[in-house]
C-alpha cells in the first residue's frame, strides 16, 4: 500500500512518483511502463476514445490517459485478463475498417498492426464489416485513406493544437462515423492542411499518407523492426522518421540507400 | 465452332495439384472422338476492379498478392509500368541489376517448383501410377538426391529473393523509379557461396529433362501442338527475361513480328471473351480470333531466342534445338526441358551479376515528370506477362489491364487437352489414366491458376460422361484424397 501523502502510485506493484495534474498514462511514461494507447501522444490533450489503456485502478476500470494520478492508487496493468480485453478491442478496430496489412505502405509502421502483434491478435475473431469508405486523394501532397482510420483523432488535435488549424473532425454515429474534412467541399484539397502540419504525420495508422511515397524503407528497417511498440519514448521516434520525410529520403539516399530513423 | 447437338460431354473438375480450380469438359461426337476441349476457369478474381481508385504506387504491393510461387513477377511487371507512371523510362545501372537479379531468384525458385514439386512426380513415376505415391513425398522416397536438389535450387532462387526484398514471399524491393535499397557485400558474398552448387544442380536438371525426351519417345506427342508463339527478346534477338521486346513466331520458326516495343501491345493483341469462362482469350490481331492463339512460357522464350547470352545454357540451347531438328520444339512436355534450361540460364546470371562490380552501388532512384499511362511487361516463369495502368490526375489508379501468362495460354491448352483426350479416351469409360493425362497436360504449362483465377484448396473431383442425348452413362467422383468412386 503506497503513502497517500507521498505523491506515489503504484502500477503492478512497483511504486512510482507523478507530479500534479499528470494522469496515469503521464507518470506510467515517465517511469518507463508501458500501457498500450493508441489515441494518446504526449503533447496533445487526452482523448481517452481508444480504450487500449484501460486500467484497473483500485478495483475500478478507467483510461489510464485521462484518469488522474493520485496518491495512493494501486493500479494493475499488465495482467492477462486486462490484455486480453485489449486485443478484443484492437480485433474490434481491425474488423470495424478495412485494414488490408499485406499491401498497405504502413505496414511495418503502423502502430494498430505493432499492437496486434504485442497482444498476441492471430486474427480478427469477430465478421468483417467491410465498411464503404471514400478515399480522398485530391491533396497535391497527402492521402486520405478512410478505410484504414480508426477515429482516434490524434489528426483532430494535433491540427487544432499543435498546427492552429482545424481542418479533421469525426463526423456521423455507428457504423457511418467517419474522419470529415473541415472545407466547403469537403475534400482535402480544399482545406488549409500543408505537408509540415503536425496533423499530416500524426496518423497511427494508414489513413493519412504522404503521397507518391510508400515502402521505401525496406523491410528489416522499419520502424516495428526495430522498435517495440512497448518503448515509451517510441512517440518521439515516428514523429522523427515520417515529419521530414524527404529531406530523410534525399539523406539515406546519399547514405548508401539505408532508410533508418 | 460447328454444331454440338450430337456431342456428349465429360467434366473432370477440378484438377488438382494445379493451385486453383479448373474444370474440363470434353464435347464428344458419336465416334468418341473428342471435338471440343472446354477447360473452364470459372472463378473470379477481380483485381483489376479493386486496384482502381488506390494510389499508383501500392500497385506492385497490392498486385504482387495474385500470387504466392511468382509474386516477384506481378511486383516487378508492375513496377516496370509504375516507374512510367512517374516520368522514369530508365533506372540507374544498379536499380536495373538489382530488380534482374530479383527476377533471376524468382524465375529460379518458380522453375523448381514448378518441375520438382509439381511436375516430376508425373515424368518419373507415370502419368498413370500409384497417386498416394506420385508426389514430391514419394519423389523424396524413390529419388532422394533428385528431390533434394530440387528443393535446394529452390530454397537458393527464394534466398536471392530474400536478400533483394526482406523475404522470401511479397518482400518489398521496388520503389517507383528504382529499388528501396542496395546489396551489402556480405549479402553477395553469402549468395556467391552457393553459386557452384546451384549450376551444378542445375546441369543435372537440364539432363534430366533431355534424357525424359530422348529416351522417351512416347513423350513426344503428348499433347503437341504446332502453335505460333510470343515472348520477349533482348535487342540481339537473345533470351530475355526482364526487359526487351516483343517477338511472335509461326510453328515455322518465321517472325510474325519482332522487337516490338511492348507499349503498344493492345495494337497486336486482343482478347476474346467466351460465355463459358472467366479467362479471356487473347490472340495476336494480324492473324485472327481463330488462328491467333498463341503459346508463352519457357517452351515460346527457348524457341523464339537467337541464342542465350550465357554459355552453359546455350549449350542446352543447342541440344534442345538438335532435338527439333534444328527448328522449333513444339513438344508439350518440351516445356519442363526448356523450363530447366531457363533454371541454368538464371543460375548463370545471378553468378554474373553478383560478381558484377556495378550491384554494389548506392545511386538506387530516378526522378521523373509524371504521366498518365504506365505499361509493365516481363517474362514471368509461365510467360509474357502485361500490366497496363491509367491514373487519374490526383494519383489514383483509374483503369488497369493485367493479360497473365496463363490466360495467354489458355487456347493452348485447351488445344493440348483435346489432344490428350483424343489419344486416351476409351470408349464410354472415364478412366483414371485419362484424368491423369489431362491434368499432366495442364501442368506442364501451369501449376498455378491463382492468378488467372482463384486458388481454392482441395477439392473432390467429378467426372461425368454424358451420351449424345445429354444422359449420364458414367459419373465418377474422386476424393481429395486421391479414392475414386463410381456413383451412377
Amino acid at each position: 500500500m503506497s503513502d497517500p501523502m507521498k505523491k506515489t502510485i503504484i502500477i503492478d506493484g512497483v511504486e512510482i512518483p507523478f507530479e500534479e495534474g499528470q494522469t496515469i498514462m503521464d507518470a506510467a511514461l515517465a517511469a518507463d511502463i508501458y500501457i498500450p494507447h493508441l489515441c494518446h501522444k504526449p503533447g496533445l490533450s487526452p482523448h481517452g476514445s481508444c480504450k487500449l489503456c484501460t486500467v484497473d485502478v483500485n478495483g475500478r476500470a478507467v483510461s489510464s490517459c485521462t484518469m488522474p494520478a493520485e496518491a495512493g492508487q494501486e493500479i494493475a496493468n499488465n495482467t492477462a485478463s486486462l490484455n486480453e480485453a485489449r486485443k478484443t478491442i484492437t480485433q474490434m478496430l481491425f474488423i470495424e475498417g478495412n485494414h488490408l496489412c499485406p499491401s498497405c505502405e504502413k505496414t511495418g509502421d503502423c502502430t494498430l498492426q505493432a499492437i496486434g502483434y504485442h497482444l498476441g491478435m492471430l486474427d480478427g475473431h469477430f465478421p468483417q464489416f467491410y465498411p464503404r469508405r471514400e478515399v480522398d486523394a485530391s491533396h497535391g501532397s497527402l492521402v486520405l485513406d478512410r478505410d484504414r482510420c480508426i477515429m482516434c483523432e490524434l489528426c483532430v488535435r494535433a491540427s487544432r493544437e499543435c498546427d492552429g488549424k482545424d481542418v479533421f473532425a469525426i463526423s456521423g454515429r455507428g457504423t457511418k462515423r467517419q474522419l470529415v474534412v473541415n472545407s466547403p467541399t469537403g475534400r482535402l484539397v480544399d482545406s488549409d492542411i500543408e505537408l509540415d502540419d503536425m496533423a499530416a504525420h500524426i496518423c497511427p495508422v494508414g489513413a493519412i499518407l504522404i503521397k507518391d511515397h510508400g515502402y521505401e524503407v525496406p523491410i528489416g528497417r522499419r520502424t516495428f523492426d526495430l522498435h517495440s511498440v512497448s518503448e515509451t519514448d517510441l512517440d518521439e521516434v515516428i514523429l522523427k522518421k515520417t515529419k521530414h520525410h524527404d529531406q530523410e529520403h534525399e539523406t539515406a539516399e546519399k547514405e548508401g540507400g539505408v532508410y533508418g530513423v | 465452332m460447328s454444331d454440338k447437338s450430337n456431342l456428349r460431354r465429360i467434366a473432370v473438375d477440378p484438377v488438382t495439384r494445379v493451385e486453383g480450380h479448373g474444370k474440363i469438359t470434353l464435347l464428344l461426337d458419336d465416334a468418341n472422338h473428342v471435338r471440343e476441349a472446354r477447360f473452364h476457369i470459372v472463378e473470379f478474381r477481380g483485381f483489376e476492379k479493386f486496384i482502381q481508385g488506390r494510389p499508383y504506387w501500392e500497385v506492385p504491393y497490392f498486385v504482387q498478392r495474385l500470387c504466392g510461387i511468382c509474386p516477384v513477377s506481378h511486383h516487378l511487371a508492375a513496377a516496370k509500368a509504375v516507374d512510367q507512371l512517374v516520368g522514369v523510362d530508365e533506372l540507374t545501372p544498379t536499380a536495373t541489376k538489382l530488380r534482374r537479379l530479383l527476377h533471376f531468384g524468382q524465375t529460379l525458385q518458380s522453375h523448381a517448383l514448378h518441375f520438382f514439386h509439381l511436375s516430376s512426380p508425373d515424368l518419373l513415376f507415370g502419368f498413370g501410377s500409384n497417386l498416394a505415391h506420385r508426389n514430391i513425398v514419394g519423389v523424396i522416397e524413390d529419388y532422394p538426391d533428385l528431390a533434394l536438389k530440387g528443393v535446394r535450387l529452390r530454397k537458393y532462387g527464394q534466398q536471392v529473393i530474400e536478400v533483394i526484398s526482406g523475404k522470401r514471399v511479397h518482400g518489398a524491393a521496388t520503389v517507383p523509379g528504382g529499388v528501396n535499397k542496395g546489396l551489402t557485400i556480405e549479402e553477395r558474398d553469402r549468395l556467391l557461396g552457393d553459386i557452384n552448387d546451384v549450376l551444378i544442380w542445375a546441369q543435372d536438371a537440364v539432363a534430366l529433362n533431355e534424357k525424359i525426351h530422348t529416351e522417351h519417345p512416347e513423350n513426344h506427342g503428348f499433347g503437341r501442338l504446332n502453335s505460333n508463339y510470343l515472348s520477349m527478346v533482348g535487342g540481339k534477338g537473345e533470351l530475355e527475361l526482364y526487359h526487351g521486346g516483343l517477338r511472335a513466331s509461326r510453328p515455322d520458326g518465321s517472325n510474325i513480328f519482332d522487337q516490338f516495343d511492348y507499349r503498344g501491345y493492345y495494337n497486336i493483341i486482343r482478347e476474346e471473351v467466351r460465355s463459358w469462362s472467366y479467362m479471356k482469350f487473347p490472340y495476336l490481331t494480324e492473324l485472327g480470333r481463330d488462328d491467333g492463339w498463341y503459346r508463352v512460357g519457357p517452351l515460346a522464350r527457348v524457341n523464339n531466342c537467337d541464342f542465350i547470352a550465357t554459355p552453359l545454357a546455350e549449350a542446352a540451347r543447342k541440344s534442345f534445338k538438335a532435338f527439333g531438328n534444328g527448328g522449333y520444339v513444339h513438344d508439350t512436355l518440351a516445356y519442363h526441358w526448356a523450363r530447366m534450361i531457363e533454371v541454368l540460364h538464371s543460375a548463370e546470371s545471378i553468378r554474373d551479376l553478383l560478381l558484377d562490380p556495378e550491384i554494389l552501388g548506392t545511386d538506387l532512384v530516378v526522378k521523373g515528370e509524371k504521366r498518365e499511362e504506365g505499361i509493365g511487361v516481363i517474362e514471368a516463369p509461365r510467360g509474357t506477362l502485361f500490366h497496363h495502368y491509367k491514373v487519374n490526375e490526383d494519383g489514383t489508379i483509374k483503369k488497369a489491364n493485367l493479360i497473365v501468362s496463363t490466360t495467354s495460354n489458355n487456347q493452348a491448352m485447351n488445344e493440348s487437352v483435346r489432344s490428350v483426350a483424343n489419344e486416351y479416351l476409351d470408349g464410354n469409360e472415364i478412366t483414371e489414366g485419362l484424368l491423369n493425362h489431362l491434368e499432366v497436360a495442364i501442368r506442364a504449362y501451369d501449376p498455378c491458376l491463382s492468378c488467372a483465377t482463384h486458388a481454392l484448396g482441395k477439392m473432390p473431383l467429378e467426372i461425368e460422361l454424358l451420351d449424345s442425348s445429354g444422359m449420364a452413362v458414367d459419373r465418377i467422383e474422386k476424393g481429395s484424397n486421391g479414392s475414386i468412386t463410381r456413383t451412377l
